[in-house]
Formats: C-alpha cells, sequence, structure tokens
C-alpha cells in the first residue's frame, strides 16, 4: 500500500512516451536497444518516472509466478514475506540487483519472488490466477509500505522514479534477455515521485505502459470494484491493466473483442454494420460500456504471447507502428524505431480504436517457454 | 361561514391599457375575472385565483400583474402565513389539504450543491459540433460477462442480452396518467417521445386507443388499481413498469374523482363512468417481495419475455436495500422517485414530508447495487425534480442510466406550476378533462415544445460531456469523480459520494 497518501488527487495526470518491442519467434534479446529508444524520446517525460517490462526472462523457474516487490522498509518486507510463506511455497528470493546510478535517487528495498501457489489454498479458489490476483490485491490493500511490481510468470517489471534510461541502467537490464520489451518514460502532471507509480502497470502477465488521460477513469474503476479489484493507485493506467485482465483472461474475450470495449466503435459505426457483426458490438457496448476508455490515450498492453497498441477511438494520443522481419515495434514517436533497426522499412500509423496485435508464432512458444536461443540485437548505444 | 383566508394573489389591472377584450374573462376556468357591461370595466374575484398567469400571459395590451399578495401577517417565525392559511382552510372545510405538482419546501437541493469538472491542458475537451458525442443509452439487465464464439469474421454472440430499451437521449417522460392530464397532454409526450427516440410512460390510467400507435415509444404502467390493463395494453408497450411509489405521495395511494371520469376515460380505464378511480395504497397482491418477482414474472411471461419490465418506487429511508431486493427480484429497471417528484393529486402534508430527496436516494441505490456486485443487472433511472440539462447531467454521473422528467415537460407545454391540478381546471389545457380548456393545448405545438426542449437540453449535455473530454455518456455514468460538492457537509458528501470542490 502506498504509504504516504499524498495522493489528493482522484488520479495521475500524465502525459508519456511509451515504446515496445517483440521478437514475433521469441528470440531473446537484451535490454539495451529499448533503453535507446526511450531514451531518445526524453521530452515526452520529465524524471519523475520511468519502467521497463521484460518477457521471457526467467527460463529456469517459467513455471512460476514471480514476485517483483518494492518494500519501504524491513517491517514490510517481514509482513509480506509472512504472508507470502502462508499462501505459497517460496521457491527463490533475492534481492533485485541494480546499481549505483545518477538521477536514481533514495530507491526501495527491492526483492523477487518466486512463487507456487499452496494448492490446498488454491483449491478453495476456483482458479489459481485469481488466487494469485487476490494475493496482489492485499499486498497492495493491507500491507503497509508494500508494493508488488508485477506477478506474472517468466516476466518481470522494472520501474522507479527517474528518467527511464536511468531506471534501466540502474536495474542493469542489460543484463536480462527476453523476447518482448516494453518502456515508458513519464511526465506526471501532480504526483509526486512513488516508485510504485511508475509504468508499467502489471497483474498477473499482463503489463501495459500507458500514455494519456482516462477521462472515464471514475467510472471504469467502479465498474472494476465490482469484480474485486481494487485499484490502490490512483492511477488510470492500472485500471486499464484489470480491464484487460477482466476481459481477456476471465471472461474469454478475445483481443480484438477487449479493443472493441475499451475503444469502441461509434454508434453511427456499429449502425452501418451487417447485422451479426452490429448484434456483437453494441452487446459488447451495453454490457462493457461502463469499461469504455474515454478521453485521450495510447497505450501498449502486452502479456507472454501478445504485444498489442491502441489508441482511445478518436485518437488524441500517438502511435506508431513498425515491422521488420520478426521484430515488431510501438511507439509513441517513429524516430526511436529506426534508431535501433536501422533496416526498419515497414512503419505505419494505426486508426483510432484499431489495435495494433503482435504474435508470437505458436510454434516458437513452447519452445521459448523452455529457455531456448538468445538473439542478439544490438542498438546504437550499446555499440 | 366566513372564511378568514386570504387571497393568495393580488391580480392588478391597468384601466388605461385593458381594452375590455375579455380575454381574461373567457381563459380563467375560476372565473375570476367578470365584464360589467354598465360600467364598461373588468373585476376580479382575486380570493379564486389560484396564479397560473394564463390571464396575464395572453393580456394582448399587458394590462394585467398577478402578484403574491403581499398582506402580512404578523411577524411569527413559527406561525407563518402557509401555516396560518391552512389552519383556517381545514378549520373551514374538516377536510385533508390537497395540493398538486411536487413538493414545494426548501429542502437542500443538492443539485445546486453539485459542481462539474471540465478538461484544461492535460486533457483535449471535445467540441461536439465537430466531433461525434454519443447520448445513446440503453436501460435494462445487462450480463455479468458476455460469451462470443468463433473468430476473425466469424464471431457471434453466445450470450442472448435481454430487451433493452433504446434511448438517443437519456430522458424520458415520467408517468403521468390520462386522467391526471388531458388527452391532448398525452399525444404531446407520445409525439415528442417518439420523435426523439425516447419514452414516455402512461401512468397509471390506461392507454387510450388512438395513441397505440406510439407504443414502440411507449412505457406502459401496471399499478395498483390496474387501471386499463389488458392483454393489447402489455403487448402494445416497448416496455412495462410496476408503479409501487411516487415520490409526491410514498405510501398512499390515487384518487381520480369520479367527475373526471368521462366516457373516454372510462373506457381506457375501463371503469363506469362517472365513478372515482381509487388505486389502493398497496399492490394487494404484493405484501412482500417475493410477491413483486411474481408480479414481475408475469408480465415478463405475460409479454413473451419480449419486453423489459421497471418498477418504480418512491425514494425512502431505506431505498437502498429495497432495490436491491427489486433487483434480485427481475426488476430491469430501477425507478426511483424523490421528495420533489410532481402528482395531479396528493394530500400536502404527504408531499411535502414523507420521502427523501432523491440526489441522496440515487447515490444510495447506486452505491449498494454496485457493493453487491448487481449493478448491471438493472438500470437506474431517476425521477423527481429534474430542472435543467445540468440535473440530468449531474444525475448521470451519480450513477444513474437516465432520467424522468415530468414537471419540466408539463412546463415546457405551458404549466405555470400553480399547484391546483387536482382542481381540474388546468387554464392551460393540461390537467384537466373539460373539452373547452384541454382544446387548448394543440398537440403539434405540445409536442414540438417538448421536442424543442429535450433538443436543447441534448445540446447542452453533449456540450458539458465535451467539456470534460469526454465523447460517450456511458463514460460518465456513475463517473463521480467528476463531480464536486459545494458547502455540503463531510456527511452529505460522504452519501454522495464526492469530493467537496477544491480537494
Amino acid at each position: 500500500m502506498l504509504r504516504s497518501a499524498f495522493c489528493r488527487d482522484d488520479k495521475d495526470f500524465s502525459a508519456c512516451s511509451i515504446f515496445g518491442m517483440m521478437n514475433m519467434r521469441g528470440e531473446k534479446f537484451d535490454g539495451g536497444p529499448v533503453i535507446t529508444a526511450i531514451a531518445n524520446m526524453k521530452e515526452r517525460s520529465n524524471g519523475l518516472g520511468g519502467g521497463f517490462a521484460a518477457y521471457g526472462i526467467y527460463p529456469q523457474y517459467a513455471d512460476l509466478y514471480c514476485f517483483q516487490l518494492m518494500y519501504d522498509d524491513e517491517g514490510a518486507k517481514e509482513e509480506t514475506e509472512e504472508f507470502l510463506k502462508g499462501s505459497f511455497s517460496v521457491e527463490g528470493a533475492e534481492v533485485i540487483p541494480t546499481r549505483p546510478c545518477e538521477g536514481v535517487d533514495d530507491p526501495p528495498l527491492l526483492w523477487r519472488y518466486f512463487l507456487q501457489p499452496r494448492e490446498n489454498l488454491a483449491c478453495e479458489v476456483a482458479d489459481v490466477d485469481d488466487f494469485v490476483v487476490r494475493a496482489v490485491m492485499h499486498i497492495n490493500v493491507r500491507i503497509d509500505g508494500a508494493f508488488v511490481f508485477s506477478s506474472g510468470k517468466n516476466m518481470g517489471v522494472f520501474k522507479g522514479v527517474g528518467f527511464p534510461e536511468d531506471i534501466g541502467r540502474f536495474f542493469r537490464l542489460e543484463e536480462y534477455e527476453g523476447y518482448i520489451w516494453v518502456a515508458h518514460g513519464r511526465f506526471p502532471t501532480n504526483t509526486q515521485g512513488w516508485w510504485g507509480g511508475a509504468h508499467p502497470f502489471n497483474i498477473l502477465d499482463w503489463s501495459v505502459v500507458h500514455n494519456g488521460e482516462i477521462s472515464s477513469y471514475g467510472i471504469n474503476r467502479r465498474y472494476l470494484e465490482m469484480f474485486g479489484y481494487i485499484c490502490t493507485l490512483h492511477t488510470d493506467t492500472e485500471v486499464i491493466a484489470y480491464a484487460v485482465d477482466l476481459l481477456v483472461r476471465r471472461h474469454g474475450l478475445s483481443v480484438e473483442d477487449m479493443a472493441r470495449v475499451l475503444a469502441a466503435p461509434l454508434w453511427t459505426e456499429i449502425d452501418r454494420m451487417p447485422e451479426r457483426e452490429r448484434e456483437l458490438h453494441v452487446a459488447l457496448r451495453q454490457t462493457y460500456g461502463s469499461l469504455l476508455l474515454n478521453g485521450p490515450f495510447s497505450v501498449i498492453i502486452s502479456n507472454r504471447g501478445q504485444m498489442i497498441g491502441l489508441t482511445d477511438r478518436i485518437r488524441l494520443r500517438p502511435l506508431v507502428a513498425g515491422r521488420n522481419g520478426d521484430f515488431m515495434y510501438i511507439s509513441s514517436e517513429e524516430a526511436p524505431m529506426h534508431l535501433v533497426d536501422d533496416t526498419l522499412r515497414e512503419t505505419w500509423i494505426p486508426q483510432g480504436g484499431a489495435p495494433i496485435v503482435a504474435e508470437l508464432e505458436e510454434s516458437t512458444r513452447k519452445e521459448e517457454e523452455e529457455g531456448a536461443k538468445v538473439l542478439s540485437l544490438r542498438g546504437p548505444d550499446s555499440a | 361561514m366566513k372564511s378568514y383566508i386570504l387571497p393568495q394573489y393580488l391580480v392588478e389591472r391597468d384601466d388605461y391599457r385593458c381594452i375590455r377584450c375579455e380575454v381574461c374573462v373567457r381563459q380563467c376556468a375560476f372565473d375570476v375575472h367578470w365584464y360589467d357591461e354598465e360600467e364598461d370595466a373588468v373585476f376580479a374575484d382575486e380570493s379564486k385565483c389560484v396564479g397560473c398567469l394564463r390571464c396575464a400571459t395572453l393580456c394582448p395590451t399587458n394590462a394585467l400583474v398577478v402578484r403574491h399578495n403581499p398582506t402580512e401577517h404578523p411577524p411569527n417565525a413559527n406561525w407563518t402565513r402557509d401555516v396560518l392559511q391552512n389552519i383556517y382552510k381545514q378549520a373551514e372545510t374538516g377536510g385533508v389539504l390537497l395540493t398538486g405538482m411536487g413538493c414545494d419546501r426548501d429542502y437542500p437541493i443538492y443539485w445546486d450543491r453539485i459542481v462539474l469538472d471540465a478538461s484544461q491542458v492535460t486533457n483535449p475537451s471535445i467540441d461536439p459540433l465537430r466531433e461525434p458525442m454519443e447520448l445513446r443509452t440503453y436501460l435494462g439487465a445487462k450480463p455479468d460477462a458476455l460469451q462470443v464464439e468463433g473468430k476473425g469474421k466469424k464471431v457471434s454472440l453466445r450470450t442472448r442480452i435481454t430487451p433493452q430499451l433504446r434511448l438517443e437521449t437519456p430522458i424520458m417522460f415520467s408517468a403521468i396518467s390520462y386522467g391526471a392530464i388531458s388527452f391532448n397532454a398525452c399525444e404531446s409526450l407520445a409525439r415528442a417521445a417518439a420523435e426523439m427516440g425516447t419514452y414516455y410512460n402512461t401512468g397509471e390510467g390506461g392507454l387510450h386507443r388512438d395513441l397505440y400507435k406510439y407504443g414502440d415509444h411507449t412505457i406502459c404502467q401496471v399499478a395498483s388499481g390496474r387501471f386499463g390493463v389488458h392483454a393489447d395494453y402489455l403487448e402494445v408497450a416497448a416496455a412495462l413498469e410496476i408503479k409501487i411509489g411516487q415520490g409526491a405521495k410514498p405510501g398512499i395511494g390515487g384518487h381520480l374523482p369520479g367527475e373526471k371520469v368521462s366516457a373516454e376515460i372510462s373506457r381506457t380505464r375501463m371503469i363506469p363512468k362517472g365513478t372515482d378511480a381509487l388505486s389502493p395504497a398497496p399492490h394487494h397482491d404484493i405484501y412482500s417481495i417475493e410477491d413483486l418477482a411474481q408480479l414481475i414474472y408475469a408480465l415478463k411471461e405475460a409479454t413473451h419475455w419480449k419486453k423489459p419490465v421497471s418498477v418504480k418506487i418512491a425514494a425512502v429511508h431505506n431505498s437502498a436495500a429495497i432495490a436491491s431486493g427489486m433487483v434480485r427480484a427481475g426488476a430491469d429497471i430501477i425507478a426511483l422517485d424523490g421528495i420533489r417528484g410532481g402528482t395531479g393529486a396528493a394530500p400536502t402534508m404527504i408531499r411535502d414530508n414523507v420521502g427523501i430527496p432523491i440526489e441522496l436516494a440515487l447515490a444510495a441505490v447506486d452505491d449498494r447495487l454496485r457493493q453487491e456486485g448487481i449493478r448491471n443487472r438493472a438500470s437506474i433511472v431517476v425521477a423527481g425534480g429534474i430542472r435543467s440539462s445540468a440535473d440530468v447531467i449531474k444525475a448521470i454521473a451519480l450513477g444513474a442510466d437516465a432520467v424522468y422528467i415530468g414537471t419540466a415537460a408539463l412546463v415546457a407545454m405551458g404549466c405555470h406550476v400553480c399547484q391546483k391540478c387536482y382542481t381540474g381546471k388546468c387554464n392551460w389545457g393540461i390537467a384537466t378533462q373539460d373539452p373547452y380548456l384541454s382544446k387548448r393545448l394543440n398537440p403539434e405545438v405540445g409536442a414540438r415544445r417538448l421536442v424543442n426542449l429535450l433538443t436543447a437540453w441534448s445540446h447542452e449535455i453533449m456540450e458539458m460531456l465535451g467539456g470534460m473530454g469526454i465523447n460517450a455518456v456511458e463514460s460518465l455514468r456513475g463517473n463521480r469523480l467528476r463531480l464536486r460538492g459545494v458547502g455540503l457537509s463531510q456527511e452529505e458528501l460522504d452519501i454522495l459520494g464526492i469530493k467537496h470542490a477544491g480537494a
């Protein structure tokens, strides 16, 4: 839970840079290029928050839930570890390695745990993932001074207060190798620096980086509360992560249908659709109208198999996509994509509300999970 | 017995302006004005004046001023003019004090203590004249989750959505019965609802056959008297509404005096001509929540599960718990009517002292249904004192799906809120069955005025939504972060679920 209740504001207002790159064959590369890319959009952030999500980084623990946490103090750590031991079998616990870095001050205690839900407990909940979500909610809401950065398998979120490139160096991200890397540089207008408040936001496998402000936040949050999601951070990005978890994991909607909820087509467009399609769209808006994300946003939503870019339906925030062979890029601006990939030719600007989906090839998914080959991709910065 | 009641109004006639046209004489059904041929002058019996301003409005030379009688009672904070006059009335008649329209006491109007948000810098506001702005609203139960089959182009819906009402603007016309108001007033409401893509509500007086053609925009009410309820009536409606209570008179029934039961009303209500139409206080087949569930399912069954069923209650102390029960009993729409809700006739003491303000009831019900995780299973429609588009948008942000307007709709047709509906002598041709009076309201003009009102309010709602950076009304529904209270206590803020301005 957020210890100092400084959040008098309803939510976080911020403008930002977002960048994501994925190798769709599941070949891994280190965190260098993504740091280079996000650094190139420095003027879109102001040093009050930066962060990364990386997928495929813990192949040796691929079947375990990895909780990456921040603690304000030892007391919070003890209380959290006590709680974790009660609900999970803790297969690994370590300090997240960092290095001193100029521009990154006063870091909290940073720990990660590899966890196996205790079967007897998890059985009481219909779904193991739901059990994990409840554990995350418990820590974030009930334990003073502890906050879960990420809770997925074979992935992790690294974030903090500072410019994203400094945060990347602080967390030694060039030492990790993943096949999806997502980054965020933050320009908040109203929150003081709090490490937990930086992006990406994560629940289970889902990570979200977000540029924009959700005008519908109040109702999005209240709707999600009906389904047991407790928004602890007063940031609109958090609701996106929970909304995606609800729609895709719990309600089983496709990514396309999820996009149709978050950035619904206008009624005038729906009225012109053929009957069956119209029926679907009307039902989606009727049922999930409270999850429509209104206001300007562009987001990159990722999980272990996908990286999805989406803007609001009238496209009030920028988003560019690029593809080069097995690599897919999604970014606030076009320049950083070329900076890390000088053979990139195919770039485009997606329409408002239309999702860009990069998917891991099925055949490589399994290989990936077994901890497979590593690709070396060098950005100019690391050269 | 000599009456001690002072005239409520004074009628001042500028004799220099008066041209003796006698418009006032002909227009006043209360017989206030008369022309004296010998003196060639027009006089007024002010004791009969109800202050409806029909004469002043129609006087071609503006010769008339009607004003509140300034005669002062001895100053006294307890024994005010209203209190004394009521006692004189009852001492002279021995009767229950009657009145019309909504409560006129100065209970806090929370709408006026709530302000709206707007976007600045971090989030662009949206200009509804250049950008799409969506007010479409569906009323009815929504599933907890949607199941979709297939992939890509072949996707199709597995979940069957229960029947919904589609509103092009989140404003409907409240239940007002044929009997309480004239046929022309009913037709005005029906035509306006059809033109605007919304709904009007028959109230408990049945539906005249000539209005069946507007059935797609009609919510047919089933009240405790069951007047005019038959198979065709249920079949022709777009939705049904079980009326449990009314904001103006929670806990009591209704009474349409026999003199108002004309041949047409007799046929529509299915009661003998000239007999009193008495609605019992409760439905005598609903003494508990499970009985309500039975009636809801009986109506759904009778209409082949093709129509949403609304249940309307007066906002009372424990509305939240009652509403939760109603949702679980199968209501698709919860209609809440607050203490300021109108009526054709109600005992004054009940109208002015029973019930709670709609703002508080709405906030409590919306919260409760969310806490129980069943908010999606019914839409909330609020009524009772919605006066402007600002009230509408604040109601939506507090958690309403749509609003009902009654008084505002009558005002649009000419009502001046004199509160004398129960006399049947409405000079504006609205709350009357006298053909001489009711023909004053031309349904075409009435409908035009109502359409204009809804059009204007819809534009204003779009402007305010756009200002908040929102382009679909569902993103404001229940979005209380976009509201702030001004001058409210912490307890009031907590109940409303909003912060104080500045916080």
